[in-house]
């Protein structure tokens, strides 16, 4: 019998400030075992910071996990919504777990506060997008607590400090998925997303700001399921807060969020890293469980 | 003489004014009566672009479509333009959409410190055929160096020309001498600059940024803008004819235009009122004054306060949810006292 806590083996692809945040977070987990971590360039800084943690690395992308199949059951794509399109069909061959933090929309979306357990029975699951984190376990606590939600609009602003190059070449698709993600788990007519990018210094916390509209906006109603809904969130993202209380304002309900980071990689101010890269441990972790009780 | 490019933001920087009302029969008449006076370019739309109807930054009456299609029936020589800003719109939702209704000039825009937003937007209108510019909005918050190198970055995407956008009424005339220069003296394309009245600098800087180099212009009629209004095309038209630039459009006629426009759809001309006058000093963007009015008057604390808070904070265009934050705090701070 032995006494070491059994991991599964995991391998993060993308070397930018999502992949590199998502591997400290990794390697503080009593249940993953991050493998190989995969870059492009072996002179990024998420490659330098993974040397430095002692992780295995590789600059050949895909082509690392095609090689060496056997290095990982479960892969993080943190590259870019129109990489992940190729990875994906690489990946199932392989018949690799595959959790994905670009906003392809391709995966079957999760949000750990929403959906967690259904998701196990899916082998590709998509983390939405940070705003997604952020708004949609508010959203669905909409859909429950309101009949025939008509419009509900999640407005984001993040530090341009902690938005990289492929975070910035997906505005569209990071519109659209969170988008369709409110709609899905909140059941509204309509969505609407909105993201900002605030270069100010010191850097500013990742905000988000959900707007409802709704026949008889009835707010004592929705406080205590919000309250119930945001503890939740913070069971795995820890700097979640509420900062603003459902308020009705000029006929809108308002609800407003904060995400302060753990500063794993990126300083706390992005939380936007944090709140989608928590969010994937959380479904990781789940998937580990699963798995290794499965092997006993 | 030197020829100056006018563009003609009435019917999209004028929304603002009217808490985006404006009603397609309004845009129909005033697009009729900028095409009679030689207008160049006619932009239209929600004050925030395409796809930015929003609980965020208030609801438009009619759709991006239907103010488009009202607008091209009327423009023959007049160019139809758009404003994008990636973040509010997309390529799929909003851009292709409005090109299919008749778009001769896209303008693709971003907060000033963050053009690599635009590559994609400026890549695809251009694929398109279409005339592009790069927008910098909010130029006062960062220095030349740094709006050399983002409308650089404009430039190699693929934008025709670069126009630095005062959305808060910020500058004065030296700031528009030393940022446009910088620019006009690094960038091959053409320069513009877009002004707001906060102020009362719109013309005096509009006629600097000219006398720095740059060759487009951005004007309303009656500074039916956002705020305290913009720089007054037809004021703008007069002073540059009678520097002796060249604008091609016909004096009488702007003036008429500008007649229709107030009879139409301008319910109160722009002036600066004192909330604007502090949006101009704490840098916060035109477009905020009318919800921190609004809710200033809710929580009961001085929307004075409200934008030195905003200013401090360095929000940027489209953050109007901040107001809420921002008032509640002060009201907490207020009621502890």
């Amino acid at each position: 019998m032995s006494t070491i806590p059994k991991k599964i083996k995991v391998a993060i692809l993308g070397s930018g400030n999502i992949g590199t945040d998502l591997l400290v977070k990794t390697l503080r987990s009593p249940l993953l075992d991050c493998t190989l971590f995969i870059g492009r360039n072996l002179t990024s800084r998420g490659i330098a910071k993974a040397v430095s943690l002692g992780v295995k690395v590789s600059d050949l992308s895909i082509d690392a996990i095609v090689r060496k199949p056997d290095c990982c059951d479960l892969v993080f794509d943190a590259t870019s919504a129109l990489s992940h399109v190729k990875h994906v069909q690489i990946l199932e061959k392989l018949g690799k777990i595959v959790i994905d933090l670009t906003p392809s929309n391709i995966g079957k979306m999760c949000i750990p506060a929403v959906n967690l357990k259904e998701c196990l029975n899916h082998r590709n699951v998509s983390m939405v997008t940070c705003g997604g984190q952020a708004s949609i376990p508010l959203a669905y606590v909409i859909g429950q607590t309101y009949n025939n939600v008509d419009y509900i609009e999640v407005v984001s602003s993040i530090s341009s400090r902690s938005a990289g190059p492929a975070t910035r070449v997906n505005l569209d698709e990071y519109i659209e998925t969170t988008e369709k993600g409110i709609k899905d788990f909140s059941g509204c007519k309509r969505a609407k997303t909105i993201l900002n990018l605030n270069p100010a210094i010191p850097y500013v916390d990742m905000q988000t700001t959900v707007f409802v509209k709704v026949e008889r906006p009835d707010v004592e109603k929705l406080k205590p399921a919000i309250d119930k809904m945001v503890n939740k969130v913070q069971q795995y993202v820890p700097g979640y807060q509420l900062i603003v209380p459902p308020t009705i304002e000029n006929d809108r309900i308002v609800v407003m969020v904060k995400v302060r980071g753990r500063g794993d990689y990126l300083p706390p101010y992005a939380g936007n890293l944090d709140i989608i890269n928590c969010a994937a441990i959380a479904m990781a972790e789940e998937y580990a469980k699963y798995l290794l009780k499965k092997g006993e | 003489m030197p020829k100056i490019l006018i563009s003609d933001s009435t019917l999209r920087d004028g929304s603002h004014a009217v808490g985006h009302q404006l009603n397609s029969h309004q845009v129909a008449v005033y697009a009729a009566a900028a095409e009679a006076a030689g207008i160049p370019i006619v932009e239209v739309g929600h004050g925030n672009g395409l796809g930015a109807s929003s609980l965020q930054l208030g609801e438009s009456l009619i759709s991006d479509n239907e103010m488009l299609i009202s607008a091209r029936k009327h423009l023959t020589n007049s160019k139809l333009g758009i404003l994008i800003i990636p973040g509010f719109a997309t390529i799929n939702k909003d851009l292709s959409r409005a090109i299919e209704a008749g778009v001769d000039v896209v303008r693709v825009a971003s907060h000033c410190t963050e053009a690599d937003i635009t590559e994609r937007h400026i890549t695809y209108a251009r694929q398109k055929g279409k005339e592009v510019y790069g927008v910098l909005m909010m130029s006062h918050m960062a220095p030349k160096e740094m709006l050399v190198d983002e409308a650089l970055k404009m430039e190699l995407y693929g934008a025709e020309g670069v126009i630095l956008m005062d959305s808060a009424g910020a500058y004065l005339p030296s700031d528009v001498t030393e940022k446009v220069s910088a620019l006009v003296n690094k960038l091959r394309i053409p320069i513009g600059f877009h002004a707001h009245n906060n102020l009362g600098m719109a013309v005096a800087n509009s006629i600097a940024a000219v006398e720095a180099g740059a060759t487009i212009l951005d004007g309303t009629v009656r500074g039916f803008g956002a705020g305290a209004g913009n720089a007054q095309l037809e004021v703008l038209v007069a002073v540059l004819e009678k520097m002796g630039y060249s604008t091609g459009i016909d004096l009488y006629k702007i003036l008429d235009a500008a007649d229709i426009a107030e009879k139409e759809m301008i319910k109160v001309i722009p002036s600066i009122k004192s909330e604007s006058i502090v949006s101009g000093l704490s840098g916060v963007f035109s477009g905020f004054l009318k919800p921190v009015n609004r809710i200033a008057q809710k929580y009961g604390v001085d929307p004075r306060d409200i934008f030195f808070e905003l200013g401090r904070r360095q929000v940027v265009a489209g953050q109007e949810d901040l107001i809420i934050e921002v008032a509640q705090e002060l009201s907490h701070r207020r009621d502890i006292k």
